[in-house]
């Protein structure tokens, strides 16, 4: 389904006349691709192999009003041994909490490999002046966030200020300087794929290191179609560019099988390079236990129960 | 009514019974017994039932005892309007009468329970002192082969009276009473997936329920072969092993899938 060319002129500014030009998404096909991909059947080696990886690409998230640095502190722990009784299960690759937490999430996680995230500028809307924006993506890199998950400004987006939603993403990107950038999309307010594949392209343009579905606070958010449709756009500008961009799905991720499609679109969409910690992350909270429960059952072969698994 | 000429009867497809649908076999699997092609369950069929019954458990276990109760009736009702299909089934009214009436028995049990196997107890200090009886949760069920309906029910009947969610093992040889009285449970106010009912072979499905960690008891009743074995496979999330009788009616069947919980309440506040 690749639109030749993916961008219309080249890769580069002025976004404002070009964005609308860009092709549309065949909405039928990349729902039945995205559906014929989900029915591949996983098992076995192969499945541990997935679940194991899973593991190892997830953002162990916490984004609550009611988050204690005692569930922060929980959830560091877990995200460093997810399952204390199996040595052999990785640590996650990150946990992901609010700027007030980093600090705390910072000090769990020390000398582990795990990384924080943390969510900025104006999470999880979006709707603030820009000069916040930028001054609370500086002060979680201060704080010690290795990396950073800022949202789009949608209204803006929706109302064809596409140069806003770049500037403002061009701006954070300078202010985190080399830390890693993720930029939220926020598809179930985006409407259609070709809204999702526009302002996806709009934030690969704009130096977004990653780009990741949704907040998690929305209903619909990382669908196995609205991912193929960003993960196409990575390989688009790939193959024009040669630029690798990171993709994190988020949000509605809630069981290892769920998970276990993600990595085969990524895998038959972007390849094998794709299919590490480095260009691809998920986004969950509840993912993690489901997939623990899968990788013991694949070890001793007897169905689990979460009842013997930790509560978070 | 004259049979219309020429007419081609619809004849049932006998499928399994989970989460309040009737699903065939996620194997595609059959196999056949009493003259029919009955599904043949897979582990992922008791994967299934045992999650279905455990989604379902919490709410059938919230009603009060007295509600509980009615739907139990309500069973004994629907089977009681089909005992000539059941008769003709299994070859003995009898049976059906018996299988209605134990129903009703235990029915009858559901808000007496807490009297009978609940106490207040004497203690040395100023509380009160109660002892309660709450469901076990998700319990499996391997009914005996022989009788086919009677023996069923005898094992399904207390472990719903007391609020436990059921992952049946139909009888293997005789499994079509099973797959009838779904059908009757379907149309009782039983909730979904309260009652599951799995046709297949015991020694397929029997070790996976028994291993499975989210099955908190275990009637070995109707278990062929190595009790022993499935007794171990049961000792990791330590499930209660019960051993009936297949024509049993007595509180005491309850009382197998019951946890006796003790509450202390201060005096005087």
């Amino acid at each position: 389904m690749a639109q030749a060319p993916a961008l219309p002129t080249g890769f580069e500014l002025p976004l404002e006349p070009r964005l609308p030009r860009i092709g549309s998404v065949d909405q039928v096909a990349v729902e039945a691709r995205a559906t014929d991909l989900s029915r591949r059947s996983i098992k076995r080696e192969a499945k541990l192999f997935a679940l194991d990886l899973a593991v190892r690409m997830m953002d162990l998230t916490t984004l609550e009003g009611a988050d204690t640095p005692g569930k922060v502190a929980a959830l560091a722990s877990k995200a460093v041994r997810p399952d204390p009784s199996d040595a052999s299960v990785p640590s996650v690759a990150a946990v992901c909490v609010y700027p007030n937490l980093v600090q705390t999430a910072r000090e769990r996680v020390a000398g582990s490999g795990v990384k924080v995230a943390s969510v900025a500028t104006a999470f999880p809307s979006g709707q603030s002046p820009i000069d916040l924006k930028v001054a609370e993506a500086r002060r979680v890199v201060e704080l010690g966030a290795d990396e950073v998950d800022m949202v789009i400004d949608r209204g803006a987006f929706l109302a064809g200020r596409y140069a806003k939603v770049y500037d403002e993403i061009v701006q954070v990107k300078e202010a985190v300087a080399e830390t890693h950038l993720k930029v939220i999309l926020e598809v179930g307010e985006l409407g259609t794929y070709d809204n999702v594949r526009r302002a996806s392209l709009l934030a690969i343009a704009a130096g977004a290191d990653f780009i990741k579905t949704s907040t998690g606070k929305l209903s619909s958010s990382a669908t196995l179609p609205v991912t193929l449709v960003m993960l196409e756009a990575i390989r688009d500008v790939f193959e024009e560019t040669g630029r690798r961009v990171g993709m994190k799905p988020a949000g509605g991720i809630r069981n290892a099988k769920q998970a276990v499609q993600t990595l085969v679109l990524v895998h038959e969409t972007l390849g094998l390079d794709w299919l590490t910690p480095d260009l691809f992350r998920f986004g969950a909270s509840s993912l993690l236990n489901d997939v623990l429960m899968q990788i013991r059952k694949e070890k001793t072969g007897r169905y689990q129960s979460p009842e013997y698994f930790t509560i978070d | 009514m004259a049979e219309r000429a020429g007419r081609l009867p619809v004849k049932k497809t006998y499928k399994l019974y989970i989460g309040g649908a009737f699903p065939r076999s996620e194997s595609g699997r059959t196999y056949e017994a009493e003259g029919q092609n009955v599904a043949r369950a897979s582990r992922k069929d008791v994967r299934d039932a045992v999650r279905a019954a455990r989604a379902a458990q919490p709410k059938w276990a919230g009603m009060t005892a007295y509600n509980r109760g009615q739907v139990l009736y309500r069973v004994a009702e629907m089977l009681e309007a089909r005992t000539g299909e059941f008769a003709e089934l299994i070859g003995d009214e009898a049976e059906v009468h018996a299988a209605v009436d134990r129903f009703v028995w235990y029915a009858g049990w559901a808000d007496k329970l807490a009297q009978v196997l609940g106490s207040a107890n004497p203690v040395a200090g100023p509380y009160f002192n109660f002892t309660v009886p709450e469901p076990t949760g998700v319990v499996g069920v391997l009914v005996p082969e022989e009788p086919p309906l009677l023996g069923l029910v005898s094992r399904l009947a207390p472990v719903l009276v007391g609020g436990n969610g059921a992952v049946v093992v139909a009888s293997e040889s005789r499994p079509l009473a099973a797959i009838e009285l779904a059908e009757v449970l379907a149309t009782s106010d039983v909730p979904g997936g309260i009652a599951n009912l799995l046709t297949g072979f015991r020694s397929e499905l029997a070790p996976v329920l028994a291993a499975h960690m989210d099955v908190n008891a275990l009637d070995v009743t109707g278990a062929d072969g190595d009790v022993p074995e499935l007794e171990r496979l049961a000792a990791d999330n330590v499930k209660r092993i019960v051993r009936g009788s297949a024509d049993a009616q007595s509180p005491w069947e309850i009382a197998g899938f019951l946890e006796l919980k003790t509450v202390w309440h201060p005096m005087g506040v």
